[in-house]
């Protein structure tokens, strides 16, 4: 890494990549609790509060890593890609002050308040508390991704010369930078319309996924315990009690059976809308679709789908290929018989249209990162499956492998969307902005190459240490388990007699 | 007005709610080991900004976000140009941030003294190097006819940038001591009073030599009234704090804040980033600004949900509003006797005692 291109390249890569390992499980561990509130508020079974506070506290080790980390997004475009931020700046922008102002308030705020608000607010405005986080979460990740979709497909705009293909008219700019002309369109750009729902249903699974994980591991922990005869004279002894083992499976399994059933109606959200964006994919950036699937030449008919190949280190050759017939053209066009443009032609084509240069995406990256998303994705829910069929009617798992399957499914599941972004970012290089400007012309033009280390390094030694110490925290809650039920206090009681009394909750 | 006006004047609100909001949280985490003599104390200082630090430091991200749309020119130049600085900036809000919400997860003293440290550094260096930073945008940096910053972080330090930063640093401690006396009961309270005529004094010195020199800079009239009046409320804030007037010496420096940061805008003004370089080019809010369409959507925005975001976290505060004493700090003793110090989210894990 010699020149600061790459520099800066890597530390976005790096640093988007673990931010958006916080991202996924923020937007539906926040769902998840919100709902477990409801159901508590709802039902009173004190189960769903039990849950409510166990799952709540990964929430908030998660979210404080999200929101710091979240942090150096913002700052970075204008550190290390001036000459990007000066050249669309008119228009994207726009989406991140709004985010800011829509999200990122709603979101702080109302955790704050839910955080420290159990006492404070009657029950029902506490429960919404959560809500509301959600939703500026959700928000969040709508102008984001209106931002990022604008980088894939460029509409609503104007520029000197626009490319071909693109939503964008000529005119005159100042500088030839690229300008706003409807916003509207930047926020249902057709890809934005792809992207939202694949991405939320990904987070929503993947929340689900080690929801299931962990209440699974928990239950067969708890499963282990077979009732003693201590248990038998104790739970004698207070009437109509149950042991505590027995009511720890009752809750894990809710976990469970909560959990499951998200990751699985989530996960067909992630396929119908991911299905959805690759016949846009194909329509907007082709080459994005054929080096998904390293189709150098154009496959008038019939184009198969890999599901692994052998081949050089280039991507151009492939010695040995499992192909399934037709499925690349149906999932580029709709339908198994379909013409696809491969990337010889396209290079060709693009070389016509934007002058000599290198148009295609480093093919192994993709093809392989296009696998991976599919295959981590399907693998996390199978994994949730697993649990949920082996927990079946009360039964103990005593399956060997059961506590990998714990450990694993929510982590193949979590590296699904980090792959999946992988893809989606370095299958529209060598644009910044597919067909207007150049990763290459992005970059600041004034930071020196020893800035770009310092801040590199820096970052990444500090993320390292933060990673084993939210690795850790998690662990030990997760070990921890759910902790008895105690009633939340009364607001009226607090505010009557006892503002002496220490808080509810204190940092 | 024109719409590039509006949006310097906005971006100023944003810096101005900043400075008045994060500023009391920053000096609150570097009075940490001044305040506190143990650790319950140090508890009673991190929960008088547990919930809201997080909604205060958002105005920081607003304020970045609405400079990229409403006038990329500036933060591209701005934020490629105070590289380093913003990187330091970005590394201390970061451990901070985590250090609040990790720091009660267990128990342990030298669990806590590591994010004790954390919320001590990553309030100090953002609290010197803003500073640093806007008095470099008020003094003028070498930027070239592309608009792109040609110096080091050498550049930046130079004595106007390190008097900004002691300013900023005094004002913020004065701000977060006052902050503290308004918000804690008992002994912290009465030492945190004591302790912000002490730092006011520091800040007074600071700020009017400061103040003093961006007027005969760059000033004009209303910046000399505005410079004149943070100057009146920061001496009537530290009298007040001195007669044991909390809520009117912290309304003081609160004022100070926004009448300095706004003084400091207005002296600015139209000027966004001014060069020191012959043949560099000065940005402005005209040639760094968006375009009128961007600007006008943005304004609909704005002023639809930007009185939202103060009227509920407003809100916030008055929820929160209690003075909180040791006494209301939970303990491991309470929270396993079963006490109501547990429900919510358990503040101290059980490890203690198992």
């Amino acid at each position: 890494m010699d020149s600061i291109l790459d520099v800066a390249r890597w530390q976005f890569g790096i640093v988007t990549i673990y931010h958006f390992l916080f991202v996924p499980l923020s937007i539906g561990l926040s769902a998840l609790v919100a709902v477990m509130e409801t159901i508590w508020l709802r039902t009173k079974n004190q189960d769903w509060l039990r849950l409510t506070k166990f799952v709540s506290r990964l929430l908030l080790i998660n979210l404080a890593m999200g929101v710091v980390t979240g942090i150096v997004q913002e700052f970075q475009f204008g550190m290390n890609w001036s000459d990007y931020s000066r050249f669309v700046g008119d228009i994207f922008g726009a989406p991140l002050a709004v985010e800011a102002l829509l999200a990122f308030f709603l979101e702080s705020t109302f955790i704050g308040l839910w955080i420290f608000g159990w006492d404070k607010v009657p029950r029902a405005l506490h429960a919404s508390f959560m809500w509301i986080v959600h939703l500026g979460t959700l928000f969040s990740s709508w102008f984001i991704l209106a931002a990022n979709s604008w980088m894939q497909h460029p509409v609503g705009c104007r520029m000197p010369n626009p490319p071909p293909g693109v939503g964008c008219v000529a005119g005159p700019t100042r500088n030839g930078r690229a300008e706003l002309t409807d916003f509207w369109a930047v926020m249902f750009n057709k890809v934005q319309l792809g992207a939202f729902p694949h991405v939320i249903f990904a987070a929503y699974m993947t929340s689900a996924v080690l929801l299931v994980a962990i209440c699974g591991w928990l239950y067969a922990r708890a499963a282990k315990h077979v009732p003693t005869s201590d248990d038998a004279v104790e739970s004698d002894a207070v009437e109509g009690a149950e042991s505590e083992a027995a009511s720890d499976r009752r809750l894990y399994r809710r976990g469970i059976r909560l959990g499951a059933w998200v990751a699985i109606v989530a996960f067909a959200g992630v396929a119908i809308s991911g299905d959805v964006q690759g016949k846009i994919m194909t329509d907007v950036q082709p080459m994005k679709m054929a080096s998904a699937e390293a189709l150098f030449q154009t496959s008038d008919t019939d184009a198969p789908f890999s599901l692994f190949t052998i081949g050089t280190r280039d991507g151009r050759h492939k010695r040995f290929a499992v192909e399934i017939p037709g499925l690349l053209s149906f999932l580029a066009t709709g339908h198994f018989d379909q013409r696809v443009q491969g990337i010889n032609n396209l290079q060709a084509e693009y070389q016509q249209t934007f002058g000599p240069g290198n148009y295609t995406p480093i093919i192994p990256v993709t093809y392989w990162s296009f696998r991976w998303m599919m295959g981590l994705g399907a693998a996390g829910l199978l994994g949730a499956i697993a649990i949920l069929w082996l927990t079946r009617r009360e039964r103990a798992p005593t399956f060997r492998w059961y506590t990998w399957i714990a450990i694993w499914a929510p982590l193949f599941a979590l590296f699904g969307n980090s792959v999946g972004w992988l893809f989606t970012e370095m299958g529209r290089q060598p644009w910044v902005v597919f067909g207007m400007m150049r990763t290459s012309s992005a970059v600041s033009p004034g930071v020196s190459l020893t800035e770009a280390w310092i801040s590199i390094v820096g970052l990444c030694a500090l993320y390292a240490v933060l990673a084993v110490v939210e690795i850790g925290l998690l662990l030990h809650y997760i070990k921890r388990g759910a902790d008895p039920f105690v009633e939340p206090p009364d607001r009226k009681w607090r505010e009557k007699h006892h503002d002496d009394e220490p808080l509810t909750f204190a940092y | 007005m024109d719409l590039t006006t509006v949006w310097f004047c906005l971006i100023a609100l944003l810096w101005m709610g900043y400075f008045v909001l994060e500023g009391f949280d920053f000096g609150v985490g570097m009075l940490l080991p001044v305040l506190a003599h143990d650790d319950r104390e140090r508890r009673v200082l991190i929960n008088t900004i547990g919930p809201v630090w997080d909604g205060n430091e958002v105005w920081v991200l607003t304020a970045g976000g609405a400079t990229f749309a409403a006038f990329p020119d500036w933060y591209a130049t701005l934020f490629s140009g105070f590289y380093l600085p913003l990187l330091f900036i970005v590394m201390g809000l970061i451990v901070r941030g985590v250090a609040f919400e990790f720091r009660h997860q267990r128990p342990g003293r030298v669990w806590a003294a590591w994010w004790d440290r954390a919320i001590v550094v990553g309030s100090f260096v953002p609290a010197v190097l803003w500073g640093v930073a806007f008095a470099n945008i008020v003094r003028g940096v070498p930027i070239d006819a592309d608009m792109n910053f040609r110096g080091t972080i050498w550049t930046l330090l130079n004595p106007i940038g390190i008097l900004g930063g002691l300013m900023t640093l005094a004002l913020f401690l004065t701000h977060g001591a006052m902050f503290i006396a308004l918000k804690t009961d008992g002994e912290i309270r009465h030492r945190a009073r004591r302790l912000s005529v002490y730092l006011g004094a520091v800040a007074a010195v600071l700020a009017v030599v400061f103040l003093a020199w961006a007027q005969v800079h760059t000033g004009n009239l209303a910046s000399a009234i505005l410079f004149v009046a943070a100057a009146a409320c920061l001496v009537a804030g530290i009298a007040a704090a001195a007669l044991g007037r909390e809520g009117w010496g912290f309304l003081g420096t609160f004022l100070t804040l926004l009448l300095a940061v706004s003084g400091l805008f207005e002296a600015l003004f139209p000027d966004v980033m001014p060069t020191t370089l012959a043949g560099g080019t000065t940005l402005t809010t005209a040639n760094a600004s968006a375009t009128h369409y961007t600007l006008t959507v943005m304004t609909i925005i704005a002023a639809i949900f930007t009185p939202c975001v103060v009227l509920y976290q407003a809100w916030s505060y008055w929820i929160f509003r209690k003075r909180i004493g040791v006494h209301h700090i939970p303990t491991e003793e309470l929270a396993h006797a079963g006490g109501r110090a547990e429900i919510g989210l358990d503040p101290d894990p059980g490890d203690v005692v198992q």
